[in-house]
């Protein structure tokens, strides 16, 4: 019994793996976007990086595609909540990081001395594993990074900001009569979508998600990967997910790292119908991991 | 028994046992206080008795019992007093009998056993008296300029109605004193000031010097006014007094200027206690001091204690965040921030006394001393800031509190989440618009914590403040009227300082002895009100700034 042979039953019979709806990647046909077409956001070369001696990331070379969502997968601990903290320099806090290698973003080099950090994160927004609102009001929450460039509220600027953040998250009519109350009354996932319109209010180019919905229900999970459908039209994502299912059902790419190693990265439909490695194979279909 | 000894109940025996037993003790303290305190406002009853001792000449007594006790018979001989024949203990009281400049002795033990013929006469009389106490006896006349003008039962409504006619014109007095002629003086002190200045300059030409004698003269002639004014009012003060006769026959005249109170406590129903009761609360909280602080009110004290606490708050506060803030968020953390730590926690430790030599060593003297001789040269010798005073005292009880609110504040920061500050960070905030956006507003309930403490410690402590501007007695409120209306460099009174004044140092212990207990009870009090804004602040903040991720 070969591999290939079982992987159809494997994914739909057998209730201790994980199945995939594949009708999901119907008309979608991997070769007819390769990455190496794609326009390109961030593109790593060689990338490493160090806590103190321990390696954490293993000369990473990967390019990450405009608009669209790729997906990082593998077990815990093989580094890609570090890899997508590296792309808005976030480890810059920890004092034990080390990097090597190249990282551009639109050809830029981020870790350039003359790059400005704080400039950086404003074009490359961040959502966390858990929601982390400010306690502040709803308001203030969305308004905050504009706040932090200095716009003012002059004919309403930043109330339209927040309208169309707020809108863009898919939660404006849930909070519209009640922005000026604190954002600690919301729920899980709203206060999830609430950091995702915090997030783009001051328009990103790029948008990191790490394990956005881990911590939320399944309903709140769905309304989030819609959010994310929706938000490709407009921004390039990048999403950790410990969810296979998340996974195939939003990237049009994955990579698959296993202990700091990029092992593949290719369009999501070869990932997870024909990877190349049999190490991915195991992963997406629960045999490991 | 095994199985209660693994169920954990012995456990929370022992854990609420060790809480009721905190509760009590406080609970205690405060109830023993308060009502050894607050008892001292209430009108008693005035006793007469006779005082027969077999053998003695028997003798009259008229006062208000305010102890009593039971002793074996030896330490009431020891004591020199009389003791009944075939009695192991006595039962003796201590009675109140006022009167202190006639027979030198106010407060007396007496054996019960030997107090015949007791009673409450109803028309016994208690007066207050600006000085020399209290004195008890019997009234038998009011008196206009010599000459008697209602005797009696009918004197009792003329007594009442001229005690509070020199009532007024003693404040009227007062004021003149404390608020007019203190004004002049002031301009006075200002002129020679400046005339010193002009003097120092060079700048002292014939023209200041004319101008300078000419407003002087204008205010002598406004102290003269004020002083024939007050002279005047004196006169009325003294038109009245009293005729009593006292326990023992003897019969003496009392001019009312000197009576603060007068009031026949046996003749007078609940209703009136009460409002007598209420009237000299008032006049404990409200009132000034007299007769070394045993008599009269500790508003100066209570003034000055809440100030300078005020005072303290608005140095330490700031100062220590600041230190916080920078210890936590911005220094390296290494040995050597590790070494500030541990000095600032040692700082803590160190007794108050210690500080309060450090404040008048550096502060007073060195800082004072410096501040004068560059910003008020005109009045030394005579020193301005180079002497003991609210400022240095403030910011002598900073320095001891700095180490609460800086460790306070250093547990708050490093309790806010990690991920909002990425988060903030993560929008494009620099570190400084995260600290001061949302770290710091997120801490501040654990800032005033730190407040809290350091108000608590601040209001009671009284060691150091004996060296760096705390008095007995302060003429003045360090806040007034007077140009430049806060007067920093002025001594103060201070409530701790006047427990330890007034139970130790005092010529009276007997009469003093209430007054303590009252005045420890208006600080707890004060610090307990100060703590409860502090409080209630605190939870306002934590509701506003509570965060739900962590």
């Amino acid at each position: 019994m070969t591999m290939t042979e079982d992987l159809g039953a494997t994914m739909t019979e057998t209730p201790l793996t994980r199945s995939y709806d594949k009708s999901r990647f119907e008309g979608r046909d991997a070769a007819s976007r390769r990455l190496g077409d794609e326009p390109v956001a961030f593109e790593l070369k060689d990338w490493s990086l160090y806590y103190g001696d321990a390696p954490a990331l293993k000369k990473i070379s990967m390019v990450i595609p405009e608009r669209r969502v790729t997906a990082f997968i593998g077990p815990s601990g093989c580094g890609k909540s570090t890899l997508l903290r590296c792309l808005n320099r976030l480890n810059d806090l920890i004092d034990s990081v080390r990097t090597e290698g190249s990282m551009k973003l639109r050809g830029e080099n981020i870790y350039d001395r003359s790059v400005d950090v704080a400039d950086l994160r404003r074009r490359v927004g961040m959502v966390f594993q858990k929601p982390n609102p400010f306690p502040k009001s709803i308001y203030e929450n969305v308004a905050y990074g504009l706040r932090i460039q200095g716009v003012k509220n002059t004919d309403g600027r930043i109330d339209e900001a927040v309208e169309k953040a707020l809108r863009g998250a898919a939660l404006w009519e849930e909070v519209k009569d009640r922005l000026d109350k604190s954002a600690n009354e919301l729920s899980g996932g709203q206060q999830q979508r609430l950091v995702i319109a915090r997030a783009i209010a001051i328009e990103p180019e790029v948008l990191l998600l790490d394990e956005p919905a881990s911590a939320l229900d399944p309903i709140s999970t769905a309304r989030i990967e819609d959010l994310i459908f929706e938000l490709k039209e407009k921004y390039t994502i990048a999403i950790v997910t410990h969810n296979m299912q998340q996974a195939a059902r939003v990237s049009d790419y994955t990579a698959f790292m296993y202990l700091g190693e990029l092992v593949e990265y290719d369009a999501t439909e070869t990932i997870f119908m024909a990877p190349e490695k049999k190490q991915t194979l195991d992963y997406v279909t629960g045999r490991f991991g | 028994m095994k199985n209660w000894l693994k169920s954990g109940t012995p456990w929370i025996w022992l854990n609420a046992g060790a809480a009721a037993i905190c509760l009590i003790m406080v609970a205690g303290l405060v109830a023993l206080i308060a009502v050894r305190g607050l008892g001292h406002f209430w009108p008693g009853p005035v006793m007469e008795a006779t005082y027969a001792v077999p053998g003695q000449e028997p003798v009259r007594v008229l006062g208000e019992r305010v102890n009593d006790e039971t002793v074996t018979a030896s330490v009431v001989e020891d004591a020199g007093q009389p003791v009944p024949e075939d009695m192991e203990v006595v039962h003796r009281w201590l009675i109140k009998l006022g009167n202190r400049d006639l027979t030198g002795r106010d407060f007396l033990w007496f054996v019960e056993p030997f107090l015949v013929d007791r009673s409450y006469p109803h028309d016994a009389l208690h007066l207050e008296r600006m000085e020399w106490g209290d004195f008890y006896g019997y009234l038998r006349a009011v008196t206009e300029d010599g000459a008697a003008v209602a005797e009696g039962e009918a004197a009792w409504d003329e007594l009442y109605m001229r005690v509070s006619r020199a009532d007024d014109l003693r404040r009227r007095i007062t004021r003149i004193e404390r608020y007019e002629i203190g004004d002049v003086n002031n301009r006075m002190e200002r002129l020679r000031l400046q005339e010193r200045r002009h003097e120092l300059a060079g700048t002292l030409t014939g023209e200041v010097r004319e101008s300078l004698t000419g407003q002087r003269a204008e205010l002598d002639a406004r102290y003269a006014v004020l002083m024939e004014r007050r002279s005047e009012l004196q006169t009325q003060l003294s038109r009245d007094a009293l005729v009593a006769e006292t326990a023992d026959g003897r019969s003496i005249t009392i001019p009312l200027a000197h009576v603060v109170r007068a009031t026949r406590p046996n003749g007078i129903g609940l209703a009136e206690k009460i409002g007598l009761y209420i009237e000299k609360f008032v006049e404990f909280i409200s009132g000034y001091p007299r007769e070394a602080n045993t008599e009269g009110g500790i508003f100066p004290a209570i003034f000055g204690t809440v100030v300078m606490v005020l005072l303290m708050s608005v140095i330490v506060t700031p100062l220590g965040v600041l230190a916080a803030i920078y210890l936590r968020e911005y220094a390296k953390q290494g040995p050597i921030v590790q070494l500030i730590r541990i000095s600032v926690n040692n700082l803590a430790g160190v007794p108050s006394i210690v500080f309060g030599i450090f404040g008048l060593g550096f502060f007073v003297y060195l800082a004072g001393g410096t501040i004068d001789q560059l910003f008020y040269p005109e009045a030394l010798p005579a020193p301005t800031f180079g002497t003991p005073g609210l400022f240095w005292a403030s910011l002598t009880l900073a320095l001891l509190t700095l180490p609460v609110v800086i460790v306070a504040t250093e547990e708050g920061l490093s309790r806010i989440p990690r991920s909002i500050r990425e988060g903030s960070l993560a929008l494009g905030a620099t570190k400084s618009e995260t600290l001061w956006r949302t770290i710091v507003p997120m801490a501040a309930p654990s800032m005033m914590t730190g407040l809290i403490l350091a108000v608590a410690r601040a209001a009671g402590e009284v060691a150091p403040l004996m060296l760096v501007g705390v008095v007995k007695l302060a003429p003045n409120l360090p806040v007034d009227g007077q140009f430049p209306f806060i007067h920093l460099e002025r001594k103060f009174m201070h409530l701790g300082f006047h427990i330890y004044d007034v139970g130790f140092q005092s010529p009276n212990v007997e009469a003093a002895r209430p007054l303590v207990y009252a005045t420890a009870l208006t600080l707890v009090v004060i610090i307990i009100v100060l703590n409860l804004a502090a409080i209630t602040i605190r939870s306002r903040l934590r509701e506003k700034f509570k965060s739900t991720s962590d």
